[in-house]
């Protein structure tokens, strides 16, 4: 047997064309049917955003005016607007970007300076890790048992709390990922310069990896703009125009929330708006992010 | 570089070993923090406690939260103890919690959505890698992406007011009355046809984990090396075959990993599963049934609990639950993509 | 990578062109792909430039020369690989039973069943070795249990690597040394009964000794295949080849046997580099 293996005889029925024509045949349509069927998945997850979009815009339009931007949230029937809504997400989305991002640019700097490979490093990365996908409602629940039980109520800084600590593990990727990028060499020329480590970071790492930082705080911003399960339980809402952080505060993704759930057409309406807006500026933010990012490469 | 090899040391993996040209000669051993360092030293010192201290906070922050949830939920294990998890009572009347009901619809929807995505994720990662033209596959890739940047309320709305009456219209009665008939499955498709329920807000799960799942496919597909796939259409494989018999079994851990994260994600997804579950706390046996989870009872009755009453505890105890739960399947999943992650 | 190029230089430089030993075999088969005015473009970068030769039946054709001069271009141009990659477009003739492989109504998975690849660098599936064999074969034919055991056994056999392997055919290919891995996938390759097979400097991350039993292999197959194999080791070329194409910026400067190649090129950019005086 092994002989006539050596000796070249091929064994097994001899070639077929014929056997071979028709498996093609069949794997060729086999091919063929995953490739439609991968189109069509694409397509329907395309239709799923147009879906969206379209009826937000439909719906968003229709209810739009200038008064959504120049009106006080008010009792059903009585021609309110979005003013104090709007102004509230601007103000706790911005504050709590702002304490989460340098929070979480000197823990994505850690990350990727200091402890490279160290046990600490990977179980602070890992926490991140963990926290950037953990469900926001509980991060509600945690600022509600700690700002808000124990300081008498709901408040903006409650919400704002709440907000960067979402915002926290967003920038610790986004650093670590781009001042990882960043070529050693870099690094040994700028020290072998006798620069302190710090100047080496601050004014060429994190110089160098600014525009994958900025795109890290803008996906910050899109991401905490939306969220609303966090902010049920600490800023809560506020149906009066207020600035006052210490006071329970409006925001777009709660208002909507409460008013698309409501039995009132305008109530409705306006929540149709407030989603148009939200989803503009978060989409805007996005595509801005990205091509920040392009941009540099 | 044989001639420099000798008089420069390799660069090094671990920047925190880069040596100061300057004192190389003295040093005979790398420094490895900027602390030690004698000059510069208060700005390197100050600036690396601050790095390090905020790595202890982030880690502290994640503690704290596990035992605040613990401890606020403390009231509800003891009244109820371990049936807290399994009974379905939920009647603040008579003030008796459970969790049963919820933690099923968590999972069930969860694990539903998760059947529905994947293939969807699968064909759009297989499309963006191997079969769109160059040209398209950015912004296709872009645009499912940004499905993933869309809050989790939009999906809410647009669930409840355009999916849920087309469900209830088209859909559902179709379902009802072709497969509700069959055996064995059949009950899962019975009742009327609400449009919300435990089957809607799947769906509604499924389009927002879509794109993590198909982002995470993606990448991986990608980083199998060309002459790997070369290699099997050498032997005349068709574009399937070669993703089923090569891409597949290289990157199935890295997949896995991806399905594992979108699973995370859609256990602890409230806003869009309030707008479309139904609320109900019962156990239904058909999949168009109203029903509840975790996050969606927490994020409705909060508001209707007094402080420091049973209610309030069982809440919090219910999300400490939810933590665990999405703890156990994102440290999985970042387990399995652990090699992608070092990439 | 280091190894064999370092070596390759050298031997070159110490034995020159009358220094390497080729084969006596002057006499070549006829041909099996006949080449005519081929010309390979990426993009609107001209690769190669009317190409014309033939590359005969069951015996041994090398290619070298510098990196970049189009070898390589061409072994992907025989079994289409470069139609994976947009792009990338052949035009002119290459001939084989009738057919012209670079037409674009060519039936692509037939073709690469009758052409086989080896590649410059392992590429074992993560699957068994067993599995490894049967992916090609079942691609192209339906044969029972006993069939495929059989065909498994023969394809290994014939790639020297059936003793290593017998009893661990379940066990993962990624387990086999490199050397092996690289039979494994000759193996792979031969099992689909193709009726050439192209080599892209398949020892060149491979130790001296395994390149060894490949080129032994090599010599071996050609008794039923026709074999083209790239190289960027002119004492390869000289060990394996019947007839050797010296390619140079996308143009075959020269075509001849072996044995003539190396004790008698024509053209003079070809003794250059014979010689070591470039590439």
């Amino acid at each position: 047997m092994s002989l006539s293996l050596t000796a070249g005889a091929i064994p097994g029925p001899r070639k077929d064309p014929e056997v071979a024509l028709a498996l093609g045949r069949r794997r060729k349509r086999a091919d063929r049917i995953v490739r439609i069927l991968c189109v069509g998945a694409t397509l329907v997850g395309l239709a799923f955003l147009a879906s969206i979009l379209l009826t937000l815009t439909y719906r968003g339009f229709e209810a739009m005016s200038l008064r959504v931007f120049t009106h006080v949230t008010a009792p059903p029937g009585s021609e309110g607007g979005l003013l104090n809504p709007i102004v509230g997400s601007l103000i706790q989305a911005a504050l709590g970007t702002a304490i989460g991002t340098p929070i979480g640019m000197l823990v994505g700097t850690y990350l990727a300076e200091y402890a490279r490979g160290s046990k600490f490093g990977n179980a602070v990365r890992f926490v991140s890790d963990i926290l950037l996908s953990a469900p926001s409602i509980l991060i509600g629940l945690f600022v509600y048992q700690i700002l808000v039980l124990p300081f008498g109520g709901f408040s903006g800084w409650a919400g704002i709390a709440a907000l960067a600590i979402i915002v926290i593990p967003v920038v610790v990727r986004t650093t670590e990922d781009m001042l990882t990028l960043i070529p050693n060499t870099l690094r040994e020329a700028v020290i072998g310069l006798g620069s302190p480590k710090w100047k080496m970071i601050v004014f060429v790492c994190w110089k160098s990896a600014m525009s994958g930082i900025i795109t890290g705080i803008l996906l910050a911003v899109a991401r905490v703009a939306g969220e609303t399960a966090p902010l049920l339980f600490t800023s809560l809402g506020n149906n009066a125009w207020s600035v006052d952080l210490t006071k329970p505060m409006s925001s777009l993704p709660v208002t909507i929330y409460s008013f698309a759930g409501s039995p009132f057409e305008d109530w409705i309406a306006l929540a149709w708006a407030g989603a148009l807006l939200i989803t503009l500026g978060v989409l805007s933010l996005n595509i801005l992010a990205r091509t920040v990012l392009r941009g540099r490469k | 570089m044989k001639a420099g090899a000798g008089a420069r040391r390799p660069p090094s993996p671990l920047t925190v070993r880069t040596i100061p040209l300057s004192q190389a000669a003295t040093a005979s051993s790398p420094i490895p923090t900027g602390a030690a360092r004698r000059t510069g030293n208060l700005g390197d010192t100050v600036f690396e406690w601050a790095c390090r201290g905020s790595g202890v906070f982030v880690l502290l922050l994640l503690g704290a939260i596990i035992i605040e949830l613990f401890v606020a939920g403390l009231p509800a294990f003891r009244a109820f103890g371990l049936a807290f998890v399994t009974s379905t009572d939920w009647d603040p009347v008579q003030e008796v919690f459970g969790a049963g009901v919820s933690i099923y619809g968590t999972i069930v929807t969860a694990v539903l959505s998760i059947i529905l995505a994947v293939p969807l994720a699968f064909g759009v990662a297989f499309y963006l890698t191997e079969l769109a033209p160059a040209w398209l596959r950015r912004p296709v890739g872009t645009a499912i992406e940004l499905l993933a940047a869309v809050p989790s309320i939009i999906y809410g709305m647009w669930g409840f007011f355009v999916i849920a009456p087309a469900f209830a219209t088209h859909l559902q009665p179709w379902i009802i009355d072709n497969v509700g008939e069959l055996p064995l499955i059949g009950f899962l498709f019975q009742g009327a046809p609400f449009g919300t329920g435990i089957f809607t807000a799947a769906f509604i799960l499924a389009i927002m984990i879509l794109p993590f799942i198909a982002a995470t496919m993606r990448d991986v597909f990608e980083q199998v090396p060309p002459v790997y796939k070369e290699s099997a259409y050498g032997l005349g494989a068709t574009t399937w075959e070669v993703m089923r018999g090569v891409v597949i079994p290289y990157t199935r851990v890295s997949v896995v990993g991806g399905i594992m994260l979108g699973l995370g994600r859609a256990l602890g997804e409230t806003m869009a599963v309030t707008f479309v579950i139904g609320n109900a706390n019962r156990i239904s046996s058909s999949l168009f049934g109203p029903g509840n989870t975790i996050a969606s009872l927490v994020a409705l009755e909060f508001g209707e609990s007094e402080t420091g009453s049973l209610k309030l505890a069982s809440l919090l105890a219910l999300g400490f639950i939810l933590f665990v739960l999405s703890f156990i399947v994102l440290a999985t999943s970042r387990y399995l993509l652990r090699s992608r992650l070092k990439g | 990578m280091s190894t064999t190029a370092e070596t390759g230089a050298a031997e070159a430089n110490t034995q020159g062109f009358g220094g390497v030993q080729a084969r006596s075999e002057a006499v070549l088969n006829p041909p099996r792909i006949a080449i005519r005015n081929l010309e390979f473009f990426y993009g609107d970068n001209r690769a190669l430039k009317g190409i014309d030769f033939d590359i005969p039946d069951r015996q041994v054709t090398g290619m070298i020369g510098p990196s970049g001069c189009g070898k390589s271009t061409l072994l992907r141009v025989l079994n289409r690989m470069y139609s994976l990659y947009p792009g990338q477009r052949a035009t002119g003739e290459a001939m084989i039973d009738g057919m012209n492989i670079v037409a674009p109504d060519a039936d692509l998975n037939a073709l690469r069943a009758k052409i086989g690849m080896v590649f410059q660098k392992p590429t074992p599936f993560p699957m068994t070795i067993f599995e490894n064999i049967a992916f090609g074969v079942r691609l192209h034919e339906k044969l029972s249990k006993a069939q495929m055991d059989e065909r498994v056994e023969w394809a290994l056999t014939r790639a020297a690597i059936w003793d290593e392997v017998k009893d661990r055919l379940d066990a993962s290919a990624l387990g086999l040394s490199g050397g092996q891995q690289q039979r494994l996938c000759i193996a792979r390759t031969i099992a689909v009964r193709p009726e050439v097979i192209l080599f892209d400097e398949p020892t060149s991350a491979l130790d001296p000794i395994s390149t060894l039993k490949i080129e032994e292999l090599i010599d071996e197959l050609k008794r039923d295949f026709t074999i083209v194999i790239v190289t960027h080791n002119m004492q390869q070329a000289a060990r394996c080849a019947d007839q050797v194409a010296f390619f140079y910026l996308g143009e075959l400067i020269e075509v001849a046997p072996a044995a003539q190649m190396f004790t008698a090129p024509k053209h003079p950019k070809t003794q250059e580099y014979i010689t070591g005086r470039f590439g």
